[in-house]
């Protein structure tokens, strides 16, 4: 076992665990998009980098990958982290508008505008369905193709793959297609529905403990 | 022959000398790549027939030899034994050369170097300016040897090392030396040598792995692409000998493929050192067998970085992985893998025969020995450089670039290829080492060096950089695939005229963030050009957003050319040769170009015999 802290609260972990699943064990929230539990980590859509000092230095690393080590301090939130994680998160969704999962995350990190030319787009190249297609499904049907700007996912020379079962395991782990944001008026703008409501409890129960998934909205008011 | 011992390799080298007449004439033709295109193959071919001709009592080698380094002046000729220095040397000279100075023991005149600063001729190589403030010691027999030849490079006391570390040194003296040298990854990363190869010696596991790595893609750079092709045996060299002190039996090159005169030389090497037993099994009667393959890159920059290089070799696709653990404990097929440029592994031959302290000699207080570095753009003297590090950037662009061409103003120069930044005239007396480079927001990288002139626009520079990562990009994380996108997007708009202000906040802010979150070291670096130009020179930028002008006259939606009437005779060069038919004018009265019709090609420019057409 090791020791590390994570957030200034101090905790144990198995060795050859990472931070990332320390500390969703502890219950400190990181956002991720390339990562599930039961696939290999990717390191890609880097949502979950934090800050960790080792005693000598301090650096972003990328928490789904970095093994918990004994005496790090990690900081999953700190003012670094969140600026560049927001800012990721512009760009994904100037990527991609109508991803639901992409829309909450806004919404959740208060995420107010894009900057950039939206385009419209379906893929994150998050690489989920390729892991889990040939990890889970141990069918391997697609995967990446191309570099760069033309990278994508398909099927080995874009014809109907063979070895496909239309499982449809892919779809159900995608984040952007199969769950589409309805908060969109138009196609290419930011949701942000879930900022508007400003749930009663903000307002009378100053001091109530949300168990519900966060809907951001107390983080906002505090912040203006 | 297998060469066993170390007295039998001292044999030869000794009977090699002693065959050797020191006073025969022999003619070195440099047929590397940069002479190569300039026709170094047919004055070579040309010095063959033309002795065969005049041949009649006279004795002369004739050798191919790889990159002088003095490539503005190319093709490039030595004549020993006087070391006679002919440049721009084309066929028609050959028979002149052959009768004057082979013959007759003349020198041509005409062919040598004329050094700007004296006005005075320059007969020797060591003579000239840009060789004079060089030390070149890993490019030392770059031009003295025939890559091709084997007993070339015993004969300047190749493969003495590799006798000396394998018969009189134990693995972990090796190791030591080389730690006690101070010599850090010339590849650009600047790790230390000596500690890497410790740690993969230490790591567990019972094979081991060695990789040279010549993947070099950064435009602009030739510095791996000239070692590999002038002496490919000074990398072998090294390579064996690391391999031993590591524990290695297998070793590996990785060059890419739009190289194929230096896969060439380095293929004809493994197979000379397997014919001399310096590969092979029980190299030199050591319980130590090791063999080297040579692995082509498909040309992705991104496989230059050592987990995209090792994914390569692998068969799989060349894409990084974030490396919280090293390539030294589990690199190539998860064994313990050590790493290093091509250049540094020429560097190990030269701190075993000549010892750690000779080494650590030279050089600032972090950074020891010399840098390789690719001189180009807009300087006199183009080439390959060596100098020890430290020394200053006014030193290597003035002194032995030779100032900027056409007597025009330096503007910046860009050391590390796009992964680097620009450094402005008031850094000039930085000295070159990695780390006060890295401070300067730029890197030493695969050691090109570019330099740009006042007709250099910065923001373009950075746009052209940009658009080079964008496609090179392997696209695997957000930072790098979507936040380079995004400055290209913004700062092509910058270039155009279209951007506001907040946009260059923008630009600055996902810079940042670029450099911190990207996933490996390309991403980490692609924002280098883009946060230096927008440091050292905002003004340009701020003309761009503010003014929308061009100062430097290159970004082509932001300028206009005019015609001085005063300047315009009316000659008609310009009118003739305009693709758009924009300009207009009766012969001899002063012409006039039409801006709507314009798209500033620049064609009219260039043709003006008087230097009526200006950029506004």
């Amino acid at each position: 076992m090791v020791t590390l802290t994570i957030d200034g609260v101090k905790v144990q972990a198995e060795e050859g665990s990472t931070i990332l699943e320390v500390a969703r064990f502890y219950g400190f929230n990181i956002p991720t998009l390339c990562y599930h539990e039961e696939l290999t980590p990717y390191g890609a859509c880097r949502l979950c980098v934090v800050e960790v000092h080792d005693g000598r230095r301090i650096r972003l690393v990328t928490s789904c990958l970095y093994p918990a080590k004994e005496g790090i301090q990690v900081k999953t939130h700190s003012q670094r982290v969140v600026k560049g994680r927001k800012l990721i998160l512009e760009l994904l969704i100037a990527r991609c508008p109508n991803s639901k999962t992409l829309q909450d995350l806004a919404s959740k990190m208060g995420l107010e505008q894009v900057r950039f030319k939206m385009e419209d787009k379906d893929c994150i190249l998050c690489g989920l369905c390729v892991r889990m297609c040939t990890e889970q499904m141990g069918s391997g049907a697609i995967d990446f193709v191309g570099r760069g700007q033309e990278r994508e996912v398909v099927t080995p020379f874009r014809v109907p793959s063979e070895i496909c079962r239309n499982c449809g395991a892919c779809m159900y782990i995608c984040p952007v297609v199969e769950l589409q944001c309805r908060g969109v008026k138009s196609p290419r703008e930011l949701c942000n529905s879930c900022l508007v409501i400003t749930p009663h409890c903000v307002d009378k129960y100053d001091q109530v403990m949300c168990t519900l998934d966060s809907c951001g909205a107390c983080v906002q008011k505090e912040e203006k | 022959m297998k060469i066993r011992t170390n007295q039998v390799l001292v044999a030869l080298r000794n009977s090699l000398l002693e065959n050797k007449d020191p006073n025969k004439p022999c003619v070195r033709v440099c047929v590397s790549t940069g002479c190569r295109a300039r026709g170094s193959l047919d004055v070579l071919e040309a010095f063959r027939e033309e002795v065969m001709k005049q041949g009649s009592g006279i004795d002369v080698d004739i050798k191919q030899t790889g990159c002088h380094g003095f490539c503005e002046r190319g093709p490039v000729v030595v004549i020993g034994p006087k070391e006679i220095f002919y440049q721009g040397v084309k066929p028609y000279d050959v028979p002149e050369v052959v009768s004057k100075t082979l013959h007759k023991g003349e020198v041509v005149d005409r062919l040598l170097y004329l050094d700007p600063a004296t006005n005075q001729k320059v007969l020797c190589e060591t003579e000239v300016p840009f060789y004079r403030m060089q030390t070149r010691r890993i490019l030392a027999n770059n031009g003295r040897i025939d890559p091709t030849n084997i007993l070339d490079y015993i004969t300047v006391g190749g493969y003495q090392a590799l006798a000396k570390a394998i018969t009189t040194m134990s693995c972990e003296k090796i190791i030591h030396t080389v730690e006690k040298s101070g010599l850090r990854g010339l590849g650009g990363g600047g790790f230390p040598t000596g500690r890497k190869w410790r740690s993969c010696r230490e790591a567990e596991g019972d094979i081991r792995f060695v990789i040279g790595n010549g993947d070099e893609g950064d435009p602009g750079a030739f510095s791996d692409r000239s070692l590999m092709e002038a002496n490919p045996h000074s990398i072998l060299e090294g390579l064996i000998i690391g391999a031993y002190a590591i524990g290695a039996k297998q070793g590996y090159l990785y060059v890419r493929s739009e190289y194929p005169l230096a896969l060439k030389h380095l293929q004809i090497a493994i197979d000379q050192a397997k014919e001399y037993g310096f590969l092979g099994d029980a190299i030199f009667g050591a319980e130590f067998d090791l063999d080297i393959d040579i692995i082509r890159g498909g040309g992705a920059f991104v496989c230059g970085e050592s987990s995209a290089l090792v994914a390569s070799i692998e068969g799989k696709v060349g894409e990084p992985r974030t490396k919280y653990i090293h390539t030294v404990e589990r690199g190539l097929w998860n064994k313990p893998t050590n790493l290093n440029n091509v250049k540094t592994w020429a560097c190990i031959p030269l701190i075993v025969n000549n010892g750690a302290d000779w080494y650590a000699k030279m050089g600032t207080e972090k950074c020891k020995g010399t840098a390789i570095f690719s001189l180009v753009g807009k300087v006199n003297n183009t080439g390959l450089i060596e100098v020890p590090m430290g020394t200053s950037l006014k030193q290597i662009i003035y002194d032995i670039g030779g100032g900027i061409l056409e007597g025009k103003k330096f503007k910046a120069v860009q050391t590390g290829g796009p992964s680097g930044g620009c450094i402005p005239e008031e850094l000039l007396d930085l000295p070159v080492d990695f780390d006060r480079l890295t401070e300067a927001g730029s890197m030493m990288g695969s050691g090109g060096m570019i330099v740009m002139d006042e007709a250099t626009c910065m923001v373009d520079v950075a746009r052209y950089f940009l658009d080079f990562l964008q496609y090179e990009s392997c696209g695997k994380c957000v930072p790098c695939r979507e936040g380079v996108k995004r400055m290209l997007e913004i700062i092509t708009d910058i270039t155009a005229g279209r951007a506001e202000k907040e946009k260059l906040e923008l630009l600055q802010e996902l810079a940042e963030m670029v450099k911190d979150f990207s996933l490996c070291g390309l991403g980490r670096t692609s924002p280098n050009t883009v946060l230096s130009t927008l440091k050292y020179f905002q003004d340009e930028y701020r003309a761009h957003v503010k003014d929308k002008k061009c100062t430097a006259g290159v970004c082509k939606d932001l300028i206009e050319y005019f015609i001085l009437e005063n300047k315009c005779t009316g000659c008609g060069a310009c009118l003739k040769l305009c693709p758009q038919q924009a300009i207009r004018g009766r012969p001899k009265n002063p012409h006039t170009i039409d801006p709507s019709k314009c798209f500033r090609c620049g064609v009219c420019r260039d043709a003006c015999p008087f230097e009526a057409i200006m950029v506004k």
